[in-house]
C-alpha cells in the first residue's frame, strides 16, 4: 500500500515551546485512519501542521511522496486536503449554501456538489438558507462536513467531529463518514471516544505529549494498550 | 409657496451632491469591510484618478470615456500590486501599522502629483456635460453630470452588493473577513483575496476620480478632504454594508446642502456635525452588518 499522506518526524512548535517531537504517520488511499489521545497531546497540533496553518519542514510531510510540508495553507488544499476544523468554524456572515459553496472554492472536480451533500445530509437541504448560528450542533457539524466535501480532497481530516454532540447525532454522522469512506475517500479522525475510534478506523495511531505512543490496527489493539498509551499510567 | 420650492431644491442638489460622496466613499467601505483596512491615501488615490484621467485625455486627445477606459483597470491593477506586496504585510494584530503606511503613502501621492502637475487645479473637459441642466419642475434644474453620477453610484451599490452575494468572489471576501485561517482552508489566499479587494476599491476610486475631475477642477491637496467626506459616509452609514455607505453618502450631501441654503459658511460644518450626531447616536452606524465573530 502506498501511502497517500506521510509525515516522518514531523516536529511543531508555538513560538519556543515545542508541541511535537517527531511524529511519523501514514495513512493510503481509501484507509481510514484515526488518532486519539488527550487533551494537550498535540492531535489538533499535527493536523495544523499537515495542513498548512501551522509551520512545518519542508521534508517532513508527503503527499504522494512530494514534500509538502510548511506550504500555505491554501496551497495544501488545492493538492486534495480538506479539514473540518475542531469546533466546525462556519463562516458566519455566510447562509449554510454559501458556507457549502466556499468549501468548493477551488473547483476541483470530483462526485460531491450541492446535491450530493444535500443527499448525504437531508436535513441540510431545509436549513440552506439559514445562518450558522441558528443551526443546531449536529447540524453545524453536517454543514462542516459537507463543505469539506465540497472540496472534493483525496484527503478528508476530521478533527473533533463528536464534541459536544448527542450520541445519537455522533453515530449518525459517523455512519455518512463511512459511507464516504466506503466510496473510496480516505480519511483521518481525531476522535476522544476510543471505543468509537477504534470502530471506524481501520488502524489508530496514540499520541501522548507531541509524541505517538502506540500505533497498531484497531482491532488488534486492547483496551488496557491504548489506555496505557493515552494516560501514560 | 417660493420658499417650499427653494427647500425642495436644497433637497434634491443635497440628494445629487450625496451620489457623488457616496462613489468617493465606496471604495473605502469596500476596503474596510473585506480586510478592516482603513486607507488614510484614499482620497489621494481618488487625486490621483483625477490627474491620472487629465493626463490620459492630454495624451489621447479623447474624452472622459476614454480616460475611464484607461484609468479604471490601471488603478485596479495598481490596487492589487499594493495590497499584495506592501499593504498586506501590514495586516496584523496591530491596527497602528496600516494608518502609518497608508499615511506615509498619502504623503508620498500628494508631494508627487505636486512634482509632476504643479499645484494649479486641473480639471477635465467632458465637452459641455458638465455644465448642461434641464428643468425638473417650475423653478428646480438638476445638471445631467450630478445626475449621470448619482446613478453611477447606485449602479456600483447594485453591482457591489450582488458580487458580494453571489459570486464566488463574493463569498471569498466574506469569508475571508470572518475568519482567515478557516478560509485559507477552502482554498482562499487571504493575500489574493485581499489583493482583489483594494483592486476592486482602487478600480471604484478611478471612477470617483474621473467624475471628480469632471465637475470641478483638483489641486495635489484636496485629498485629505474627499477622505474626510468618504469616511464620513462610511460612518454615518454604518461600516461594510453598501448601501449603508450609499445612504451615508446621501445623508452627508443633503445635510451639507442644507448647511449651505442657512449660511454659505455652514455646508461643510453641518455635514461635520451630521456625522459627530450619528457618532454618538448611532456608532455603529445606520445600516451596519452585523460581522462581529473576530477570532
Amino acid at each position: 500500500m502506498s501511502a497517500l499522506l506521510a509525515t516522518a518526524g514531523l516536529r511543531a512548535f508555538y513560538g519556543d515551546f515545542q508541541a511535537l517531537f517527531g511524529i511519523d504517520f501514514e495513512i493510503g488511499e481509501g484507509e481510514v485512519v484515526a488518532i486519539v489521545g488527550a487533551n494537550g497531546a498535540g492531535k489538533s497540533t499535527f493536523l495544523n501542521a499537515v495542513c498548512g496553518v501551522l509551520p512545518a519542514e519542508r521534508r517532513h510531510v508527503l503527499l504522494d511522496g512530494q514534500p509538502i510540508g510548511g506550504l500555505s495553507a491554501h496551497e495544501i488544499a488545492a493538492r486534495g486536503v480538506a479539514m473540518v476544523p475542531e469546533g466546525r468554524r462556519l463562516f458566519a456572515s455566510l447562509t449554510l449554501e454559501e458556507n457549502l459553496l466556499a468549501g468548493a472554492y477551488l473547483q476541483r472536480a470530483g462526485r460531491f456538489d450541492l446535491a450530493r451533500v444535500y443527499d448525504l445530509f437531508p436535513a441540510l437541504r431545509e436549513r440552506r438558507r439559514a445562518l450558522p448560528q441558528v443551526l443546531s450542533g449536529g447540524e453545524q457539524q453536517m454543514a462542516a462536513i459537507g463543505r469539506a466535501l465540497m472540496a472534493n480532497p483525496r484527503l478528508l481530516i476530521c478533527d473533533e467531529v463528536s464534541l459536544g454532540l448527542a450520541p445519537i447525532v455522533v453515530q449518525s454522522l459517523h455512519q455518512r463518514l463511512a459511507e464516504v469512506a466506503r466510496d473510496g475517500l480516505s480519511v483521518i479522525v481525531v476522535e476522544q471516544d476510543v471505543a468509537l475510534a477504534q470502530r471506524m478506523s481501520s488502524r489508530l495511531y496514540c499520541f501522548q505529549e507531541g509524541r505517538v505512543s502506540l500505533t497498531g490496527a484497531s482491532t488488534a489493539l486492547t483496551r488496557a494498550q491504548i489506555s496505557r498509551a493515552y494516560f501514560g499510567v | 409657496m417660493n420658499a417650499l420650492i427653494g427647500w425642495i431644491d436644497t433637497l434634491v442638489q443635497g440628494v445629487l451632491l450625496g451620489g457623488f460622496y457616496a462613489l468617493c466613499a465606496m471604495g473605502l467601505s469596500l476596503a474596510f469591510g473585506v480586510m478592516r483596512l482603513v486607507n488614510i491615501a484614499h482620497g489621494d488615490l481618488i487625486v490621483l484618478a483625477s490627474f491620472a484621467g487629465v493626463a490620459v485625455t492630454l495624451a489621447t486627445g479623447g474624452g472622459p470615456a476614454v480616460a475611464l477606459a484607461i484609468v479604471v483597470p490601471a488603478m485596479a491593477g495598481f490596487g492589487y500590486v499594493l495590497q499584495r506586496w506592501l499593504l498586506n504585510r501590514t495586516l496584523g494584530r496591530d491596527p497602528l501599522a496600516p494608518l502609518l503606511v497608508t499615511f506615509g503613502l498619502s504623503i508620498i501621492l500628494q508631494n508627487g502629483l505636486l512634482e509632476a502637475f504643479s499645484a494649479d487645479p486641473r480639471s477635465l473637459r467632458a465637452g459641455g456635460l458638465e455644465t448642461a441642466s434641464f428643468r425638473l419642475a417650475g423653478a428646480i434644474t438638476v445638471g445631467w453630470l450630478p445626475l449621470i453620477v448619482l446613478a453611477v453610484a447606485v449602479a456600483l451599490t447594485v453591482a457591489l452588493d450582488l458580487a458580494f452575494g453571489r459570486t464566488r468572489l463574493g463569498r471569498a471576501f466574506r469569508a475571508t473577513s470572518d475568519d482567515r485561517v478557516t478560509a485559507e482552508l477552502m482554498g482562499m489566499s487571504h493575500r489574493h483575496v485581499h489583493a482583489m479587494a483594494l483592486a476592486g476599491s482602487l478600480g471604484i476610486v478611478a471612477v470617483a476620480g474621473i467624475f471628480l475631475a469632471m465637475r470641478t477642477t483638483v489641486a495635489p491637496s484636496d485629498g485629505p478632504g474627499y477622505l474626510l467626506y468618504a469616511f464620513e459616509a462610511v460612518i454615518i452609514g454604518g461600516m461594510g454594508s453598501f448601501w449603508g455607505t450609499w445612504a451615508g453618502g446621501v445623508i452627508l450631501g443633503v445635510v451639507q446642502a442644507i448647511g449651505f441654503r442657512l449660511d454659505p459658511g455652514w455646508g461643510i460644518l453641518a455635514g461635520h456635525l451630521a456625522c459627530l450626531a450619528a457618532l454618538l447616536a448611532r456608532p455603529q452606524g445606520l445600516f451596519p452588518r452585523t460581522r462581529t465573530t473576530r477570532p
